[in-house]
């Protein structure tokens, strides 16, 4: 019997394989195409104080591998969240962690707080990839100050895991990873989506009506797999690994890199069946190793010269 | 088939006709290699469109015709991913998710049907299912892509067609037809349920003349979408009631509760 359970902070998860964010809804859409208690955690879509619009379409266009999204976090709101979808999501014995973000530090600390009272919600997600409206629209991930004001904030506001989501959009993310350990979070997402643009070379515009959007799928897992690295190498409180993993394969790599659990995101539009496919491919691997224990395998990864 | 395999919305399929019709558009025949669900008209499917991550996302296709265990689907090759899915051949297997979103409401009696292009492809399983009740209006670029005209004709009261150069039928739009022959249909015609698919102006003509004359009008939209199943929020569109998920809420919605 192969063990997949892992922790994260004082988070136990039965599997390491969790959604990413944005990819996977409130969960409901994929409850019918299989049992929600397979996955390790579901990660919900962003959540702010006050529901969001987002962006006018196109919000979406398909890359070499990958595609870019311009949402711009669209979403029903904490209220709507905790009264409509969490009863559904309260059904499984599957952690729920609960993605959320503001545009100042006054709105992530009253999310943390309406999400942590909530009950039913396991742990917090911060996604720092936001303009901070009153520091100019710097993004709270890109600049040390701006994170360490806005996580040490959240961290005083509730008691549950919190796990900071950061950007790759950042010169030294090893860098970032221990601002955000400094700051009190019990973990680390690595990595958010990258900025990227298309351009439609007839009506020379960008192709999104937002111009960039974020890039996601298998086109950015070298980057992000490097960055788990690199970050692991950095600080000591668990990393969770995503950018394109589409396979148990591509997941190995990121436990090999230095990811204690990884997170599923495009893969789920394209195979809504991925996550447990993937878990059971992990499982399988380990069993073709000889191993009884994913721990084993988290940071396995050697770089010295083959002698 | 076999009928002990599990019944999902996702599942895998044997290519068994990907056959041109026409210069621009195919046909494209699968068998399920499980059980699958019923499509109603109006559904849609994604499909995956090559056997490798580029193109990564599923297509979107409406469903042309459910025969027995086939399913079909009539498309145009327009970009990358239709390119790709041109050119896989018989026995290739391919994933498929649906059927998805929802599908037009039955008309009670006879309606209007009006297809710009390759929206015959989501009207075309309403004619066949209300055999002799519509009365069609096909539009299209040019007679070569006026596909299955004939075999929609067999299936509806009556057909008129238009083609942006004249090489069939009327010349100019179909919604140009349409507005001359509204106040000449018989009897009642002039209050039957409107029915329509195709680009986003011709709808939103159609929507207006609809309106104009106080008739029920519903409308299948196309829209960029990543899951298809509601999850990533790329195919929104405006209605009088807030923003919609074409893939969700839709793909067909009443003509006046689209913000145009």
């Amino acid at each position: 019997m192969v063990n997949l359970s892992v922790k994260i902070g004082s988070l136990a998860l039965k599997n390491p394989v969790m959604t990413a964010s944005g990819t996977f809804g409130y969960g409901e859409e994929y409850a019918e195409f299989f049992d929600l208690n397979e996955l390790g955690a579901i990660v919900v879509k962003g959540l702010s104080v006050t529901p969001r619009q987002g962006n006018p379409t196109p919000r979406i266009v398909e890359t070499p591998a990958g595609m870019l999204n311009a949402i711009g976090l669209q979403n029903i709101g904490i209220k709507a969240f905790i009264q409509d979808k969490l009863p559904f999501l309260r059904r499984f014995a599957t952690p729920v962690i609960a993605n959320f973000f503001g545009d100042t530090i006054n709105e992530y600390v009253r999310a943390a707080e309406e999400l942590s009272a909530a009950g039913g919600v396991h742990a917090l997600e911060m996604n720092i990839s936001c303009p901070n409206k009153q520091a100019g629209w710097i993004v709270f991930g890109t600049d040390p100050k701006t994170m360490e004001q806005v996580v040490s904030a959240v961290r005083k506001t509730t008691s549950l895991p919190l796990i900071v989501k950061l950007s790759p959009n950042v010169t030294d993310i090893g860098c970032m990873a221990r601002v955000a350990e400094q700051c009190g979070a019990d973990a680390v997402s690595v990595i958010n989506t990258l900025t990227g643009m298309v351009v439609d070379i007839k009506k020379r515009r960008p192709v999104l009506a937002n111009a960039t959007g974020g890039l996601s799928g298998p086109a950015i897992r070298p980057i992000a797999v490097r960055m788990v690295w690199e970050v692991y190498k950095a600080v000591k409180i668990p990393v969770i690994g995503m950018g394109g993993i589409m396979t148990a394969r591509d997941a190995l790599e990121f436990f090999i890199a230095g990811a204690r659990a990884i997170a599923v995101g495009t893969a789920n539009f394209i195979n809504p069946v991925a996550p447990v496919e993937i878990r059971n491919g992990i499982a399988e691997f380990l069993r073709e190793e000889g191993l009884s224990d994913i721990n084993d395998i988290v940071g396995s990864l050697s770089i010295t010269p083959k002698t | 088939m076999s009928s002990a395999a599990p019944v999902s919305r996702s599942f895998r399929a044997e290519i068994v006709e990907n056959s041109s019709r026409g210069n621009s558009f195919k046909l494209l025949a699968v068998t399920p290699l499980t059980g699958t669900i019923s499509p109603e008209p109006g559904q849609f499917y994604m499909l995956q469109a090559a056997d490798s991550y580029d193109p990564l996302l599923k297509r979107p296709f409406s469903i042309f015709e459910s025969a027995g265990e086939q399913l079909k689907f009539l498309y145009r090759i327009r970009g990358k991913g239709t390119l790709s899915l041109s050119r896989l051949k018989e026995g290739a297997r391919i994933t498929i998710i649906g059927p998805l979103g929802n599908s037009y409401p039955d008309p009670q009696g006879d309606f209007i049907a009006v297809a710009g292009g390759v929206g015959i492809a989501s009207l075309f399983p309403l004619l066949s299912k209300h055999a002799g009740k519509a009365h069609l209006f096909y539009g299209a670029r040019n007679s070569d892509e006026l596909v299955f005209a004939t075999e929609s004709g067999t299936l509806v009261k009556g057909i008129s067609i238009a083609t942006d150069d004249g090489s069939a039928g009327e010349k100019g739009f179909i919604t140009e037809h349409l507005r001359h022959c509204l106040g000449a249909l018989p009897g009642p015609a002039h209050r039957l349920p409107v029915y329509a698919c195709g680009p986003t102006p011709m709808l939103k003509a159609v929507a207006q003349m609809a309106h104009e004359r106080g008739l029920s009008c519903y409308v299948s939209l196309e829209e960029h979408m990543a899951c298809g199943i509601g999850a990533c929020l790329g195919c929104m569109v405006k209605t009088v009631s807030g923003q919609k998920r074409v893939c969700k809420e839709g793909p067909v919605f009443e003509a006046g509760d689209v913000v145009w």
